[in-house]
């Protein structure tokens, strides 16, 4: 990781810190890395380890070596035997299915983290919870009473009163359906501005870690593939999963011609890119929506294309392009081109073939 | 007539049940909960005394409680003995019960939704919490079912019974045992009335507990 944002985490008291393997049917998971303040974000496919690194850091999976170090205190250490159990770790988990005690109210579901007991200081505690996600008044429901979106609610406020020094959120919005997803982001967004603690969530949604995450950590196979802050992964992620699951669609090998030279090996072009530093490139790659029509102006890596197919969706479209050659096939082609239906609009009555311009800035060189 | 078969039984399989229940319900708890190698040996033990003939769990309870067993030695010493009182009815039960109770727990908690027992634990609950307030409430159905069928179990046991606890009427003559000496002695209408009386307790348990099922699944939630 970055020696920069390692030293802005020791510098404040709050992190968590961790470097653990262990052996999954299929990979070995191994993953190290730090989370401070800022809302870390796990990003990955299905099955790549982000659900299984946070279950061992609250204790419910155990790794088979490694080190997982919260706020200075040792939760797991092979070496030293150290393998606190859940309980004792003051690490709050959001389950993707929500996980609430059905056979307890919503009361009963938030008090069960204190004492479970009806006092009077419980119920004002389960009042401001309540309040906090703006569910007054639900005290005496049942959880199969609650909507998807309640439900998910007060298990955040069950986890946010046992008072974790960590909270783990487990693909949070991959239950909801997709009008409550937005709102819900900005809800958990609101709740957890004031919650004093280091956040960790998994996604494979993009969009999501984007809106959520300040700091990114991208996993595929087990092994961390980017990690840093969200701008910069995003902008520059290194390697070619990186630029993937960060939902880059256009790839090809590359050349190396000149400094600031590549030859696009599957896109049959020369194309100028950014400073090439001393690690070389293999592969470039450029994000769908980056890709825009030649102006006046335009001077580098313009080329002509046409297009091979369109795929229709109510506001974007995707228009996939062969460079400098007619496609001989509708699944014939080099790059997908995003945009909003308008331009599309615009576009497609165009003579043939469009001048498109691949911006050497907006150009990633990646490692494979 | 003598009712004493009648109370002793029911004494019997009441007693057992009892521990069979919470002997069961712990153990379910532990096995569902264990990920080792061992599992299926574990579980093999446990619900050995199911499968194998009465008889044959009558002979290694012979062997252990026996005068001459680690136990019966241990209770000789003491200046008592086991085999042939009132206890020994309560144990037979109690051992050919257990494998009911115990299957029917585990497959309770094991259909219990894992992340809300390690929402519970990643919430600061311990062990005992976790079970007591968690597991065995969302069990609950099971776990009735399972102490019903035990006690169903306890109440018509015969062969481990009559081995280590013999037939002494008023004693340990439960109504099981009390038929087949009847018919032995040609007691036909008296074995008919013990007959008749186990066929009745054992009906009415039964459609207790599948109205009670019924009742509770539709209270039940919807949907999770």
């Amino acid at each position: 990781m970055p020696r920069e944002s390692r030293r802005r985490l020791a510098s404040s008291n709050m992190e968590l810190w961790l470097d653990i393997k262990k052996k999954l049917p299929g990979f070995t998971l191994q993953v190290k890395f730090a989370a401070g303040a800022d809302i870390t974000g796990l990003l990955g496919a299905s099955g790549a380890g982000k659900s299984m690194t946070l279950r061992c850091i609250a204790g419910l999976e155990k790794p088979d070596e490694g080190t997982i170090i919260l706020n200075g205190q040792v939760l797991f250490d092979s070496s030293k035997g150290i393998d606190l159990p859940a309980r004792k770790r003051k690490v709050g988990f959001l389950f993707q299915n929500y996980a609430l005690f059905p056979n307890m109210t919503v009361e009963e579901n938030i008090t069960f983290a204190l004492d479970g007991k009806k006092t009077a200081q419980n119920r004002e505690t389960t009042r401001q919870m309540l309040k906090m996600i703006k569910l007054e008044g639900f005290e005496k429901r049942y959880p199969h009473q609650l909507s998807g979106g309640q439900q998910q609610r007060v298990a955040l406020a069950r986890a946010l009163t046992a008072e974790p020094r960590v909270l783990l959120l487990d693909e949070p919005f991959s239950a909801l359906d997709e009008h409550l997803r937005s709102q819900m982001v900005k809800q958990l967004l609101e709740v957890l501005a004031d919650y004093r603690g280091i956040t960790l969530f998994v996604t494979h949604n993009i969009e999501e870690i984007y809106r959520m995450a300040g700091k990114l950590v991208v996993i595929a196979d087990g092994r961390i593939e980017a990690c840093g802050v969200k701008e910069e992964v995003f902008h520059n992620p290194a390697t070619v999963t990186a630029a993937r699951l960060t939902g880059c669609k256009n790839f090809t090998e590359a050349k190396v011609l000149g400094p600031q030279e590549v030859q696009a090996l599957d896109w049959g072009v020369k194309l100028k890119v950014k400073p090439i530093g001393e690690n070389g490139v293999s592969h470039i790659g450029i994000r769908a929506h980056y890709l825009s029509r030649a102006g006046e102006d335009s001077r580098e890596n313009v080329f002509n294309c046409w297009p091979s197919f369109v795929n229709d969706t109510p506001f974007r479209n995707t228009v996939y392009l062969t460079l400098e050659r007619q496609p001989s096939s509708s699944g014939d082609y080099h790059l997908q081109w995003e945009m909003p239906r308008e331009r599309w609009l615009e576009l497609k009555d165009q003579p043939l073939p469009w001048k498109i311009c691949l911006e050497p800035d907006k150009i990633m060189t990646l490692k494979p | 007539m003598d009712l004493d078969p009648l109370w002793i039984s029911l004494k019997t399989a009441i007693t057992a049940t009892l521990a069979t229940f919470f002997l069961g319900l712990i153990t379910a708890w532990l096995v569902a909960g264990y990920r080792g190698k061992f599992k299926g040996f574990i579980d093999g033990v446990l619900t050995l005394p199911m499968v194998l003939p009465p008889t044959v769990v009558g002979f290694f309870l012979l062997l252990l409680l026996g005068k001459n067993g680690p136990f019966g030695e241990i209770l000789y010493l003491l200046g008592t003995a086991i085999i042939f009182s009132w206890p020994a009815t309560v144990i037979a039960a109690t051992v050919v019960a257990f494998p009911l109770m115990y299957k029917t727990a585990r497959g309770a908690f094991e259909q219990i939704d894992i992340n809300t027992i390690n929402a519970a634990r990643t919430l600061g609950a311990s062990e005992w919490k976790v079970f007591w307030r968690v597991a065995v409430p969302l069990a609950w159905p099971g776990i009735i079912a399972g102490t019903i069928l035990a006690f169903a179990r306890a109440l018509g046991e015969f062969g481990a019974t009559l081995m280590v606890a013999g037939n002494i009427p008023g004693k340990t003559q439960t109504i099981p045992v009390a038929i087949f000496f009847a018919v032995e002695n040609g007691e036909m209408e008296q074995a008919m009335t013990w007959v008749f009386m186990v066929f009745l307790i054992s009906l009415v348990l039964m459609s207790v507990m599948n109205y009670w099922v019924d009742a509770q699944r539709k209270q039940a939630p919807a949907g999770k």
